[in-house]
């Protein structure tokens, strides 16, 4: 039962992943990005991490695409086209190091088999990440607090028309 | 149900989103295949997690989505600035600090 | 698998009263306009213009349907089910009751008791901003492009204040669980959370005013205003996907009335003790839940025939500079007074 939930969200994650990676036209990768980030969403809860899994929908979802979809309809960007065609050093390294990638992550893929230990009771509750984030990740989290203004005012800096 | 699968997964989202930067010529694009790059590696984080029945990895992954908000934010300041100086957000065009 | 059953049962209940209570407040819409403006409404159709709703069902149905021959066709008709989607899913948290006993087993009365059930129900509204920037975007059309810019940006700009004022009553209550949350407003009327322990007053006024603001109704409907976008992001939409986006509009409604009563006031909470048992008390409950929803679309209805539109810059500026402090206030100081231990658990 698992398992075909698993293979249906990870089908539909891939899928829209190759969406964005492929299609021509921003709007659409950027709503296809949008739904693959739903479709992680459904990973996160499959795996009983029910806090980030929300977080990511509000967050992820639900404010960082929207921003996106917005800058690409303000600036009313158009169809991208394809680049220009490769020289020979580029079609031999290219696959070359695709390869060496891929093998690098399947080793890593081959090192962890196992199944999934029985989750404690508590496991990914709010109350549980919220304790780990203000016990032990109490500095981390004042400081990526202060790199949120900063990304702010920055941000508001850089768009603006006259400083 | 192995956490390989995950991890298999995860490595497969990586790489489309690696492909993507590589191949893509808008910058905003590209800035979404950077966010794909974020997630896989969000979703492992999430995979071990439960893996050792810890919060630490979800306080990672809440950390990781912090900072991908913050650096979309910049970015896409950044590719605003561009496009009203260049008129277009083709990452080949922007080229004028090109020896 | 009795489980299935009865959380099958509750879903049909739940769709079944969201849209019937779309096709009342159309009806409530009018004849509450109506009388604000000292007319008739709809009267002719049935008994007090009651079958009024039918009547426009049937029209919307019978209306052609026509796409522009220039707009992103997917987009195009994918953007009412992006609007709807999200406003059905968001009742899936909200208790309308308590917890009952049928055939011998307790049942919660709400769809899915979320550990996290608030940020569930934040976590639907933010996905709404999708159908409106996909409608406003695949019509190609000027009009809808800014209405749907402009809504969606209002949107997400009031969900800062909405997110933050209720994080006054988390604070309060201890916990996520709306079903906890209203567990702990019993007894008399003066234990609501927008009266006792941490006196979510200001909370419960940012919550009412942004919640107007996220659903593009009553003072905030710049958007979607006749005269200033024509019709803003549903400028080019006919017939049914009109009325979709119409229906989620008013699901968007009951939703952010429904979340206010469950956070603020008590949710099925009477109010009062009644000396009743089982059943009897339990629909009691329940009807109290539906009598206090009521109230509020009321509330939404007569105060957008009341109150003049916000210009979307001082709407922006209202959102940005007047709500989010103030929310961001209300939590510091709900957190001062629960960490000294004055109010909450």
């Amino acid at each position: 039962m698992l398992l075909i939930g698993f293979a249906i969200l990870a089908f539909l994650a891939i899928l829209s992943a190759a969406t964005v990676v492929t299609h021509r036209n921003p709007v659409v990768c950027a709503l296809a990005l949008a739904f693959h980030l739903v479709a992680i969403a459904g990973f996160y809860l499959l795996l009983d991490a029910q806090f980030i899994a929300l977080l990511q929908v509000i967050v992820y979802a639900g404010a960082i695409m929207v921003l996106v979809l917005f800058v690409v309809m303000l600036l009313n960007l158009p169809d991208e086209m394809r680049g220009r065609p490769s020289g020979p050093l580029q079609r031999f390294l290219g696959p070359v190091l695709a390869l060496l990638f891929a093998a690098i992550l399947a080793q890593a893929f081959l090192r962890f088999p196992g199944i999934f230990r029985a989750k404690e009771a508590g496991f990914g509750t709010v109350e549980s990440v919220g304790r780990e984030l203000y016990g032990r990740f109490f500095y981390p989290f004042e400081v990526v607090s202060l790199l949120l203004v900063v990304a702010m005012v920055g941000a508001v800096l850089l768009a603006k028309r006259k400083v | 149900m192995e956490p390989r699968i995950l991890l298999l997964v995860s490595a497969v989202i990586f790489t489309l989103g690696v492909a993507g930067v590589l191949l893509r010529r808008g910058a905003i694009t590209i800035l979404m295949c950077i966010e794909l790059m974020l997630n896989a590696a969000n979703l492992a984080f999430i995979a071990f997690a439960r893996q050792f029945n810890h919060a630490e990895g979800q306080v990672y992954v809440f950390f990781v989505m912090t900072l991908a908000a913050a650096e979309a934010a910049v970015g896409l300041g950044i590719v605003i600035a561009l496009f009203r100086l260049r008129e277009t957000t083709d990452v080949d065009e922007i080229n004028l600090l090109k020896w | 698998m009795f489980e299935i059953v009865v959380t099958l049962v509750k879903l049909g209940v739940v769709v079944g009263a969201l849209m019937g209570a779309v096709s009342v407040m159309t009806w409530v819409e009018r004849r509450v306009s109506a009388w604000i403006q000292d007319r008739y409404g709809p009267n002719r159709v049935g008994p007090f213009g009651l079958f009024q709703p039918i009547a426009d069902g049937v029209k919307f149905i019978m209306k052609e349907d026509i796409t522009p021959a220039d707009a992103h066709k997917p987009l195009y008709t994918l953007a009412p089910a992006l609007a709807m989607i999200p406003a059905l899913c968001a009742f899936a948290v909200i208790p309308f009751g308590p917890t009952v006993e049928i055939l011998g087993r307790t049942v919660d009365l709400v769809i899915v008791n979320l550990n996290g059930g608030v940020l569930f129900a934040f976590a639907a509204a933010s996905l709404g901003v999708y159908g409106i920037v996909c409608a406003g975007w695949s019509s190609r059309n000027k009009y809808s492009l800014m209405g749907g810019l402009r809504s969606s940006a209002q949107m997400i700009s009031y969900e800062l204040a909405l997110t933050l004022s209720v994080m006054g009553v988390v604070l309060v209550a201890g916990t996520l669980r709306p079903t906890e949350i209203v567990e702990q407003q019993g007894g008399w009327f003066w234990n609501w959370n927008a009266f006792r322990g941490g006196w979510q007053l200001l909370g419960f006024l940012i919550f009412v005013i942004a919640g107007y603001a996220e659903t593009n109704r009553a003072p905030f409907d710049l958007p979607e205003a006749e005269s200033e976008l024509v019709a803003g992001y549903h400028t080019e939409y006919s017939s049914m996907k009109f009325a979709m986006f119409f229906m989620s509009e008013y699901i968007n409604m009951v939703t952010s009335a429904s979340l206010a009563v469950t956070l603020f006031l008590g949710g099925w909470q009477i109010g009062f003790p009644v000396p009743l048992e089982g059943w009897p008390l339990w629909g009691l409950q329940i009807l109290a839940f539906l009598v206090k929803v009521s109230f509020f679309l009321f509330l939404f209805v007569w105060v957008r025939w009341t109150l003049p539109r916000f210009r979307y810059d001082h709407l922006m500026n209202l959102g940005w500079k007047a709500l989010f402090p103030l929310a961001l206030a209300n939590v510091m100081a709900t957190a001062l007074l629960v960490a000294l231990g004055v109010v909450g658990r």
